[in-house]
């Protein structure tokens, strides 16, 4: 076998060869075989079409519609049907042990290589090199996988929440027919995720980072049956490719001016494209346009709210935990570039605070559950870019971490609730809306686990002392406020603002955007799990607690999401209250960022402890007024139903409609371009002119010449003869007369 | 002596074309044509009289294209015949533009 | 591998025998018995051809595939060469050799050409013995374009390729194939004539040791034809229409959607998969390193980045807009074929590569999805993207291989056509950085247009009542389709092989046009 046999002269003597690190490639390969099998079995049921497709179909029609439909329904593999089907898949029994299985080992290869990695404090990457993938002349591509502390957080998130959200997925989805399919894609994503932070330089990184992108694609439109949903799909895909190409292009720059594209080599030759250059602001603006692709930043977030048509432990998964993170990790990663460039790097923190802001605004009238949810993703992954962008890498990872945690929660609890409206609706044969919160309500009656862990992450979210979403999201606005001062970013200038003061205008949406979550969170759980049911009273019996087997991995989340924050507590709070010890996360990511963050905020003054426990305070007193605020202002028990909504107007309406951006993209790029390539491109230029006009006009003259020369042909030979004796003749007589 | 022969193949000559001109008949003309030919045959071989023997085996290669010639000819008139009921050139266009 | 094959002494007779099997089997297939008993219950005439035909294209491949290992990637010359005299008094000899890039495209269509016989397994059903001899005097002429070292042999393979086709369109084709055959026929043989006035041009000012033209290829490679820049430039053009109409460059692309969409399915397999790719290794075998001075011109250099830029942009447009899924991968060949141009004329030793990876990865995907229209062709009579919808439920293998190809087609890492497209790009920002971003969006809109192709083919609801007859493939389609699915994960994952054998004669090649187009030509300085 190719893998391992190639190890590259330089990890030999790295503290980590030897150890449980070199079966590092197992990682991914595992969730592979897992796509492998559950693919497989997926197929198993399809039937061979007959020997002659021709002959077969005449047979079909003499047989007529009873076995048409005996096809068509006959379930095996042949699936796609929407969620109402209940028809359980024949292998569903193995897909469910193999499906979340190669999770759990993942994740249990992970503790081992963490534990091993943990122990030997390893100051450079392990770098494991398998074989070479694209080597053309001074261009070395290796399929070659990096393992540093950056990557192993990643790794333990993604297999971890990964395997909690597998499990999950057996109680979700083990009633769909599609269930070995569903697992093999998620097997498929998680493989694809691995190899997005385990690649050891751009192009392996890219293969990951559009590998998720497909299974994103794959899975949104897991209920290909309804058209939303396809639609969806695609609209995920293409808007991540405009994404990629800004990285694809970031990939071209680097490799035309320092003909490396290793992470190893990057980071040593980064220099040479100057500090602070036009160059190196414009690779990282490139490569942060396929973060804002992949991480839903303004303007490519328009395809993430769209994306909750997938089932919602994917949303849980990929929209929310692992995926949508990978803009993050691609800045976090690239940090030697981003600190170089002050001004990409205030770019990204501006497009992270504006983003934050902005869904959290459309996150305040949507009804839509999933909805809520998605829009809160985008305005915490505008925290986390805020956090990256102003060079503070550890907090915007450990935000990546903590919002993995509660959202995850987040949205398992309320796939856990959709599940019951479900299963309650599909007793009642009602068309009602599963997920729409204006039918919920007063569901903390008959799903109280879900309804008091939702109401802890909900708390997180909204920076709530001491969980984990509190720690994460006070330090990135703590680091905003820190590099106001002093710090290359506060000395630089964007678009002739001084960075100084963006920074402060930053820090004020932050908080702005902070008493916004605490509002919309709010809401969303009052009007989901309190006052009175509005599911209907024959519905309302059949409400129920999900299994075990969804609830065990949502108190597992609960749990990460209290202690989440234990690892990087603050200095400012371990001052106080000796929680435990400080710091932990900035010590492990400290050999990938640390040059880079101190680069970055080299020269900022160090904030007193009285302002910085302040600053904190005031961020609570924020989270609470927001809290507090929709408490009071909202009126769950006055809620109409969904079908005896009535519209909303005025701005609210603009607001319930997405300030219209999908509907103005629709009309002012996606409809021109087919209306242009359609009518004039296709018809007019292609059919028109070059072959109307050119080609088929050439044959027309060819043509017309060749009419005019046959009119001469009477088909009279007697005529021929006198035209040939009158020739003879008069050829004879210009002979003679000469 | 030349001269006479000449002038006579001439005759017989022109009277072939215009026998090819002015009949319409596919049998006449080819007739005619031969008439031509042998104007020529003649021709040849008053030369040869006078310029060695090239002339006469000429003649030779003239008789045996021209019976093959009528040959196909009078096949292919045959044929049109069959087909068509007539061997009147007015009739036989399939070539016109 | 190499031992055996040396032991049989393969190089000393590989070349005339690829060429040689195919037109043998023409024979055979043609003396097959008119009717057999069988041949009513399966509806096909002489069945039997078919399977001979096949057998000949699976020992076409055996033959060939010895050459993967025979194959030295550190020797740019020729490879089991053979010289043999042919034409004495025109000077021309029957020489045959393979480089890296030959050694490619016989590869590929090799291996392509059995699969286009099984997907013509159960569609051809009239004249069945002349379509296999067709096909297979077919294989002769486009390996002996790859494999000529001879002009006018290389010529006379040229044309030996067209006349198939044209039959192959024109007898077997769809419903407008005569107005196709012939549109194809006089579009690709117009400028095939120029090629051949310049080509003889060559020979007779080349003259041989005797005074005989002289056709030999290396030697004109040595600059042994003096000639004004002028000249050179006007035999540059006759050479660049030939090839341009074969790629097809836009604005020559229109006789492509036509013949691609009447041809049968085989025809257009092997159009898209291996004869478009004929222009683009004419200008990498000829027009390039013949007249460097010329293809380096700026100014022609830049017009034919703008049309390869067009090209892509353009056919990835009109791709998304055609109602007929054939009219549509027929465009998108436009768009790809075009990153082919783009890569070969930014010549940088990976945009160069990465146009040969292109062309290989064209072959094979493109080849794939037309097997597969091919497919739904058969079972529905329509190849309207309209006539479907959900058919994902009644078809998942098909489904499931139809995504596949349309992802590699899109260039998705890890299949073969992102290692093609992204040597092509990272290669061409090297020499012309703003006319590669522009490119860089076309792989963008290849996303739309195939993405909403096969929504609108395989996911949507299941709305028409015709489609829920509708069969998977069965084991002949399976077995046809697998090959090409194995490749593209093989050479998506693993392409270093190909690209080390290829390396050399596209080092080679960079070389000898930069070194030569930079410089004024050697006869010129000396008059």
């Amino acid at each position: 076998m190719l893998l391992q046999t190639a190890v590259s002269a330089a990890s030999q003597a790295h503290p980590l060869s030897g150890t449980i690190a070199e079966w590092v490639w197992l990682l991914p390969i595992l969730p592979l075989a897992g796509f492998v099998i559950n693919g497989l079995l997926s197929l198993a049921g399809a039937h061979f079409g007959p020997t002659d497709p021709t002959a077969a179909e005449h047979e079909h029609h003499s047989e007529g519609a009873a076995d048409a439909s005996a096809i068509s329904h006959a379930g095996h593999g042949a699936d796609g049907d929407d969620q109402h089907a209940v028809k359980r898949h024949r292998w569903a029994g193995v897909v469910s042990v193999v499906g979340p299985g190669v999770l759990i080992l993942s994740f249990l290869l992970a503790l081992g290589i963490w534990q091993a990695m943990a122990s030997a404090q390893p100051a450079a990457p392990f770098i494991q090199r398998y074989f070479s993938w694209m080597p053309v002349g001074d261009l070395h591509i290796d399929a070659a996988f990096q393992l540093d502390q950056l990557s192993m957080l990643m790794i333990l998130v993604i297999t971890g929440v990964g395997a909690l959200i597998h499990v999950f997925s057996v109680g979700y989805m083990r009633d769909d027919p599609g269930y070995p399919r569903y697992f093999s894609y998620l097997n498929l994503f998680v493989f694809f995720m691995l190899v997005l932070v385990l690649g050891a330089n751009y192009p392996v990184l890219f293969v990951g980072w559009e590998g998720v992108g497909l299974c994103s694609y794959l899975l949104i439109g897991f209920w290909f049956n309804d058209k939303a949903n396809a639609d969806a799909g695609k609209k995920a895909f293409i808007v991540n490719r405009i994404g990629d190409f800004g990285l694809l292009v970031a990939m071209f720059m680097l490799f035309a001016n320092i003909g490396v594209l290793d992470f190893i080599g990057v980071s040593a030759k980064a220099l040479d494209l100057g500090a602070g250059s036009a160059l190196v602001t414009t690779i990282c603006l490139f490569m942060f346009l396929g973060c804002t692709g992949k991480s839903a930043q303004i303007p490519l977030y328009i395809w993430l709210p769209d994306a909750m048509a997938g089932p919602t432990p994917v949303s849980a998964l990929i929209h929310a935990a692992t995926m949508v993170t990978a803009g993050v990790y691609l800045i976090a990663r690239s940090s030697f570039l981003f600190s170089l460039s002050p001004v990409a790097s205030l770019t990204v923190a501006v497009v992270g605070a504006v983003t934050a802001i902005f869904a959290a605004t459309i996150g305040l009238k949507q009804w839509d559950i999933k909805k809520v949810l998605a829009y809160s993703t985008i305005s915490q992954l505008g925290y986390m870019f805020v956090g990256v962008g102003v060079g503070a890498y550890v907090s915007g990872m450990f935000h990546l971490v903590t919002h993995a945690f509660f959202k995850a929660l987040l949205f398992l609890g309320s796939g856990s609730v959709i599940h019951a409206m479900h299963a309650a609706y599909h007793r009642t044969h009602s068309n009602e809306d599963a997920q729409d919160m204006r039918n919920m309500g007063g569901l903390r009656r008959y799903l109280p686990v879900t309804c008091v862990l939702m109401w802890i992450a909900t708390l997180a979210i909204s920076g709530i002392p001491p969980l984990s979403g509190f720690m994460s999201k006070d330090e990135i606005l703590g680091s905003v406020f820190a590099r106001a001062q002093g710090s290359t970013l506060a000395s630089a200038t964007w678009l002739g603002i001084p960075g100084s003061t963006l920074l402060y205008i930053i820090y004020a949406i932050g908080l702005a955007a902070a008493f916004l979550t605490a509002v919309y969170m709010t809401r969303m759980m009052l009007y989901t799990f309190h006052g009175p049911a509005r599911t209907g009273t024959e519905e309302e019996e059949a409400l129920h607690e999900a299994p075990w087997i969804m609830t065990g991995p949502l108190v597992v989340l609960g749990i990460l999401t209290v202690f989440g924050g234990w690892l990087n507590l603050p200095e400012v709070i371990t001052g106080i209250i000796p929680l435990g010890p400080r710091e932990l996360l900035a010590h492990w990511l400290d050999p990938v960022v640390g040059d880079a963050t101190t680069r970055i905020a080299a020269g900022a003054a160090q904030v007193p402890a009285s302002t910085e426990q302040a600053l904190i305070g005031a961020a609570v007193v924020i989270a609470v007024a927001g809290i507090v605020f929709a408490m009071t202002r909202l009126k769950p028990d006055r809620l109409p139903r969904k079908r005896d909504a009535v519209p909303e107007h005025g701005f609210e309406g603009v607001v319930a409609h997405k300030y219209y951006v999908d509907e103005g993209i629709e009309r002012t790029i996606v409809e021109p371009t087919y209306a242009v390539s359609r009518s004039f491109l296709w018809r007019v230029i292609d059919n028109g002119l070059i072959d109307g006009f050119f080609v088929n006009g050439s044959a027309a003259l060819a043509r017309g010449l060749g009419w005019v020369g046959s009119r001469l042909q009477t088909g009279n030979v007697g005529i021929y003869a006198w035209v040939l004796v009158v020739g003879v003749l008069v050829m004879l007589g210009a002979f003679t007369l000469r | 002596m030349l001269a006479e022969s000449l002038a006579l193949t001439a005759a017989l000559f022109v009277i072939g074309v215009i026998g090819v001109l002015i009949h319409r008949n596919a049998i006449i003309i080819f007739m005619c044509v031969e008439l031509m030919l042998t104007a020529v045959n003649l021709t040849f071989v008053a030369f040869s009289r006078f310029y060695g023997t090239a002339g006469q085996v000429f003649v030779v290669f003239v008789m045996t294209v021209s019976a093959a010639e009528a040959a196909v000819g009078l096949a292919i008139i045959i044929a049109i015949f069959r087909h068509r009921q007539t061997i009147d050139l007015k009739d036989i266009n399939l070539l016109k533009g | 591998m190499a031992s055996f094959l040396d032991s049989i002494g393969y190089n000393l007779w590989v070349l005339p025998a690829l060429l040689a099997i195919p037109l043998v089997g023409a024979v055979i297939v043609l003396m097959l018995p008119v009717r057999e008993p069988a041949a009513t219950a399966a509806g096909v005439e002489t069945p039997a051809a078919r399977q001979v035909a096949l057998w000949l294209f699976v020992l076409e491949f055996v033959v060939s595939i010895g050459l993967w290992w025979s194959f030295n990637p550190a020797d740019t010359g020729w490879q089991a060469p053979i010289d043999i005299g042919w034409i004495p008094t025109w000077g021309v000899r029957f020489t045959l050799g393979v480089d890296g890039i030959a050694l490619m495209m016989v590869l590929l269509t090799t291996f392509i050409m059995p699969l286009s016989v099984l997907g013509s397994w159960t569609t051809i059903r009239t004249k069945v013995r002349s379509y296999y001899a067709l096909l297979l005097i077919l294989t002769t002429g486009m390996l002996g374009v790859f494999l000529a070292r001879d002009l006018f042999l290389f010529y006379v393979m040229w044309e030996v390729m067209l006349v198939p086709m044209y039959f192959i369109i024109g007898v077997w084709g769809g419903e407008r194939r005569i107005y196709a055959s012939l549109k194809f026929f006089i579009y690709t043989m117009l400028p095939s004539l120029l090629m051949l006035v310049a080509i003889i041009y060559l020979g007779l000012h080349m003259k041989g040791a005797d005074g005989t033209p002289d056709f030999s290829y290396d030697r004109l490679l040595t600059g042994a034809v003096g000639m004004p820049e002028r000249t050179a430039l006007w035999l540059f053009a006759a050479f660049f229409l030939a090839f341009a109409v074969k790629v097809p460059i836009f604005p020559f692309h229109t006789w492509l959607p036509d013949a691609h969409v009447e041809a049968p399915t085989a025809g257009s397999v092997i159009l898209a998969g291996i004869m478009l790719k004929m222009g683009t290794f004419g200008f990498l075998r000829f027009a390039l390193p013949l007249f460097p001075g010329a293809a380096m011109n700026p100014t022609i250099r830049m017009i034919i980045l703008i049309l390869a830029l067009i090209g892509i942009i353009y056919g990835a447009l009109v791709a998304m807009v055609q109602p007929d899924f054939k009219k549509l991968v027929a465009y998108s060949s436009v768009s790809h074929l075009g990153f082919v141009m783009l890569g070969i004329f930014a010549l940088t030793l990976q945009s160069v590569q990465g146009a040969l990876m292109v062309m290989i990865n064209h072959g094979i995907s493109t080849g794939a999805l037309f097997l597969l229209v091919g497919i739904m062709y058969e079972r529905r009579h329509s190849r309207l993207i309209d006539s479907y919808g959900g058919i994902a439920r009644v078809a998942p293998m098909f489904a499931a291989i139809l995504t596949f190809v349309s992802l590699s087609s899109i260039g998705l890492p890890g299949t073969n056509g992102f290692v093609g497209e992204f040597l092509v790009l990272i290669g061409s920002f090297r020499t012309y950085p703003v006319l590669t971003i522009i490119a860089t969006t076309g792989v963008i809109f290849a996303a739309v247009y195939l993405l909403w192709a096969i929504q609108r083919i395989l996911f949507n609801p299941l709305d028409k009542a015709e489609n829920e007859h509708l069969t998977d493939l069965n084991k002949r389609e399976l077995a046809m389709l697998v090959p090409l699915v194995a490749a593209i994960i093989w050479l998506g994952v693993y392409p270093a092989p190909v690209l080390r054998r290829m390396e050399g004669s596209a080092q080679l090649l960079v070389n000898r046009v930069e070194r030569a187009g930079s410089l004024p030509r050697v006869s010129e300085a000396g008059r």
